[in-house]
């Protein structure tokens, strides 16, 4: 008998447990607003839920930020090698396309964000 | 006064240890070569031989076979007391405190499948734990963790059935009989 009762047990709590760490630790829960920053300051707070585009200046021209409900991508940039193009749609809480040569940031922000400073 | 000469009694258990160290050295070393897509995900295949030394000659056999094939290991592939090294001696130490624990479940129900998880759980909980308290601190290891707590649980119960079927085939004879 390879198998005994207790042995399937652990195996399905294993299971459960690598189940458990792999919904906490990918899902970043769904975002719903979509942060753009130019130079390190906020140009834009918007919603994800309907559909817009924004043009966004950078020292080397204009940033298309593309909002459809949901989501949020870089949809054009000047940038040399395109990075924050190829990344594609964000979607999930903590996602962010960074257009360095442009200096141009998206970021996906969800309903509860995590703290960045406190102060009493 | 005549130089004497030192004797140290070698028992027929130390014996048996290094025998069955060597052993273990030697999967480690197979399993080396084994080409792993992520580093740090290997099936752990020694670590049948430390459930076979615990179910059969106790938990203080394993662990010495187990510090053993460390040390050996160590020596072997010239990573001595470099971080891989620390990295494997924490989650030997992790996996054999989840194994001193584990063993006083009641045999009935739980095989050496149950085991064979949960220590490989605890070799990578103590591994993790070190590199994300030590070695890569602030790091993205918690990304990481459900793959490589998915390969423990594949792994271990993979070693586990492996040690189930040793000891089936084999039960009227010991692994290194004397």
């Amino acid at each position: 008998m390879m198998l005994r009762a207790g042995d399937i047990g652990v195996l399905l709590a294993g299971a459960g447990a690598v189940a458990a760490l792999a919904v906490s630790a990918w899902s970043g829960g769904a975002g719903d607003t979509v942060v753009i920053r130019a130079a390190g300051k906020v140009v834009e707070t918007a919603t994800l839920a309907r559909a817009r585009t924004f043009a966004v200046p950078g020292p080397l021209g204009t940033t298309q930020v593309e909002i459809a409900p949901g989501r949020a991508r870089v949809a054009a940039d000047p940038s040399p090698r395109q990075l924050c193009v190829k990344q594609g749609w964000l979607s999930r809480a903590g996602e962010a396309a960074l257009c360095l040569p442009n200096q141009v940031s998206v970021e996906i922000r969800g309903r509860d964000p995590a703290y960045d400073t406190l102060g009493y | 006064m005549t130089p004497s000469a030192i004797e140290l009694a070698v028992s027929a258990d130390d014996r048996r240890i290094a025998r069955l160290a060597a052993l273990a050295i030697g999967l480690t070393l197979a399993e080396a070569a084994l080409p792993s897509p992520i580093p740090g995900i290997k099936p752990g295949l020694a670590n049948i031989v430390i459930l076979l030394v615990l179910l059969q000659y106790g938990w203080r056999a394993a662990a010495w076979v187990s510090a053993l094939r460390l040390l050996g290991g160590g020596i072997l592939f010239g990573t001595l007391f470099a971080p891989g090294f620390w990295l494997a001696t924490a989650g030997a130490l992790a996996s054999l405190g989840v194994l001193a624990l584990a063993q006083h479940l009641p045999a009935r129900h739980f095989g050496p499948v149950s085991l064979s998880v949960l220590a490989a759980f605890g070799h990578i909980g103590g591994q993790l734990a070190l590199a994300a308290g030590w070695l890569l601190p602030g790091s993205a290891i918690s990304n990481l963790l459900p793959l490589f707590a998915g390969a423990a649980l594949i792994f271990g119960a993979t070693n586990g059935i492996l040690t189930a079927r040793l000891l089936a085939s084999d039960t009227s004879t010991k692994v290194s009989p004397e």
